[in-house]
């Protein structure tokens, strides 16, 4: 059993309290931090070796000290809770059940960068979190910890909830920076970067809900304690969203390093496939990134027990590996379309694309609909090429990496189970029975 | 300009408009455009659950920005309803992980029981129907959205008629999106949760009983 380093006191009666968030050591770093400089704290969360917890895995600490800060113009945080990668939901229930870990964190991270007005934007599904996460901060306003002058240190700090309006495209940074000034989330060029040019165009650090609640124990404990846990570059826990066909789905605290087999089957996390099917597939980081098959997600290429690590996942590239991405774990039994689940997928990302660069906009489209006619019993051989044909020129050739994230399931999917999708184009009547997946030779015989 | 219409013009209500006043501090005073999607959010509540365009020109008044700033953002976002809804909306997470668990089962079966398609509302106008994208709710899943109340693992008829009996019981039709409903909406309250056996005391949360 690995140690909860955030979601240990998470089902305590009450913890969603001031009083009761406090009496179980909350708000200490708040306390520990005060009493440093603010580059000390930058400096813990370097060594700790904390990686953006959103999905890229950027260090945060790198990402701190990029912050420009010039003289008398004001900076800002903001936390980027548009929790809405598919199979992603573990910033939603850390948020209801912890509010105060995220506002503890918020305080801890905005001193650490002279952050005077921070912002949680929260994707405005979550209206009745925002509400909870509100109260919290009203409490923790009375209690001092917040507003003017906090806990006597002469640091002042205003910090604010701001709900989204549904879309997928805000959880890019520049695009959530363009919805929370009231504007359609379409993300910016870079450079500049929000750390030179950001919220109102100041300086501005954006940072996901978990890697801002791990700043908490990173202070508390101290950066090197924190980097003790994990495998290699891989430091600390993470919080891994599993779903699909899983005995127990849920949310899990890991310690960096657990191997997926063990992840999977053991009792101890997901229980293993339900109704006792065999697995299938697995989308390891949430829907961007490649799907890959049962054998390949248990062991890389060379045949080593695939660990739950950024490394080990992308263990192969993108010919054998795959991404930890945001800790979204979809199981697929061996029941699953993998087709149907690519087109569900690439309509997701049509939807989502803000359509400002044509690649994006044009391109989703496309391969929605080749999808479409594929797992529809209307597809050609040709139509399996020219899905890989458009998600090449999706790759890299728009503002924002939405683009890629719509490219890279379908050329996964399709690099991995080219036989489902030919099975489809020659056994379209079998393909398109209601419930119908590719079950290997026995079915095509 | 003259009226085309004999609809009075739409006004806020003074608790709306306490609330306005409230989310604009939470901005720089030359950044009151940052409120809009928040306002958006308290109109659409407002006025029936749907942003008609004299609700956006409204808006716009009240952040004193021109109407086409409002527009531009609420046609852009999924959660702003362009045209009249009826008494709940019920928006059914359509993306990979709640298919795997039988979304598109849910999808037809609540198309069967409300006589409405996606996209319209059932003849006695109690439900309308919206298909939605990833409600971050994965692994509870299949899930609907109604209000801010999540209805989750609705994988038996029974789940599901348990959440439109709740919904046509409900009397209140709360005013503002942050007001107290009455109804269990956190995680913790769900009783829907636990199906799986699963408990968070050691390992994970979400599912505990």
């Amino acid at each position: 059993m690995g140690r909860k380093l955030l979601t240990e006191h998470i089902n305590v009666a009450g913890i969603d309290t001031f009083d009761v968030y406090r009496q179980h050591g909350g708000y200490r770093s708040v306390e520990k931090a005060l009493k440093m400089t603010p580059d000390e704290v930058v400096e813990e969360v370097k060594k700790s070796g904390l990686r953006g917890r959103g999905g890229a895995g950027f260090p945060t600490g790198m990402k701190w000290s990029f912050l420009a800060k010039p003289e008398g113009v004001p900076r800002y945080l903001v936390c980027n809770a548009d929790e809405s990668e598919p199979g992603t939901f573990k910033d939603r229930q850390l948020m209801s059940k912890l509010p105060h870990l995220l506002i503890e964190g918020m305080i801890t991270s905005s001193y650490a960068l002279g952050a005077n007005t921070s912002y949680i934007y929260i994707r405005g599904e979550l209206l009745y979190v925002l509400r909870i996460l509100e109260k919290a901060i009203a409490e923790a306003y009375a209690k001092g910890y917040l507003g003017k002058n906090i806990l006597g240190s002469g640091y002042d700090l205003d910090l604010h909830v701001h709900p989204g309006g549904g879309a997928y495209i805000c959880g890019e940074e520049t695009a959530l920076l363009e919805s929370l000034e009231g504007k359609r989330g379409n993300p910016r060029n870079k450079p500049p970067f929000p750390a030179v040019q950001g919220l109102y165009a100041r300086p501005t650090v954006v940072n996901n809900v978990e890697s801002i609640c791990a700043v908490v124990p990173i202070v508390n404990d101290g950066g090197d304690e924190y980097a003790k846990i994990g495998v290699g570059k891989s430091t600390g826990t993470k919080l891994i969203s599993a779903c699909g066909h899983l005995n127990k789905p849920g949310i899990y605290e890991i310690e960096l390093g657990v191997p997926v087999e063990e992840f999977i089957y053991s009792d101890e996390y997901c229980g293993g496939i339900w109704k006792g099917r065999d697995l299938k597939a697995v989308v390891a980081g949430g829907s961007s990134v490649p799907i890959l098959p049962k054998d390949l997600i248990l062991k890389t290429a060379a045949g080593e027990n695939r660990l739950m690590t950024y490394e080990s996942l992308s263990d192969g590239g993108f010919v054998t590996g795959t991404m930890l991405g945001s800790g979204g774990f979809i199981a697929m039994d061996e029941t699953t379309c993998i087709v149907r689940n690519t087109w569900n997928f690439s309509r997701f990302y049509h939807h989502e694309s803000c359509g400002q660069c044509s690649p994006c906009r044009e391109g989703t489209g496309w391969m929605e609909k080749v999808l479409h006619r594929l797992e529809y019993g209307h597809g050609s051989m040709h139509d399996i090429d020219l899905l890989v044909s458009v998600a090449k020129q999706i790759e890299g050739n728009t503002i924002c990496p939405l683009g890629e994230a719509a490219a890279w399931p379908v050329a996964a999917a399709v690099r991995h189970f080219r036989h489902e999708f030919e099975w489809h184009v020659t056994n379209p009547k079998e393909a398109t029975a209601p419930g119908a997946a590719y079950r290997g030779a026995a079915v095509l015989a | 300009m003259e009226s085309t219409t004999a609809t009075a013009k739409p006004q806020f209500s003074p608790a709306a408009q306490a609330e306005i006043k409230r989310l604009l501090t939470h901005y720089p005073e030359d950044r009151s455009k940052s409120a809009l999607l928040p306002i958006l959010h308290i109109a659409q509540a407002e006025f029936g659950g749907w942003v008609s365009p004299q609700v956006q020109d409204l808006v716009a008044e009240t952040l004193n920005i021109k109407p086409i700033e409002v527009y531009e953002v609420a046609t852009f976002y999924t959660m702003f309803n362009l045209k009249p809804v009826g008494k709940h909306v019920l928006e059914i997470c359509r993306t990979g992980p709640c298919m795997l668990r039988g979304s598109d089962e849910l999808t037809e079966h609540l198309e069967r029981i409300t006589s409405a398609k996606i996209g319209q509302t059932s003849p006695d106008g109690m439900f309308s129907l919206k298909e939605v994208e990833c409600l971050a709710a994965c692994g509870f899943a299949p899930i609907v959205q109604v209000r801010e109340k999540y209805y989750e693992q609705l994988d038996t008829p029974e789940a599901v008629d348990g959440m439109l009996n709740e919904l046509r019981n409900l009397v209140h039709r709360p005013i503002l999106p942050w007001e107290e409903t009455g109804l269990p909406t956190s995680i913790a309250n769900n009783q829907s949760h636990g199906r799986t056996g699963q408990g968070f005391a050691t390992s994970s949360f979400g599912n505990s009983d």
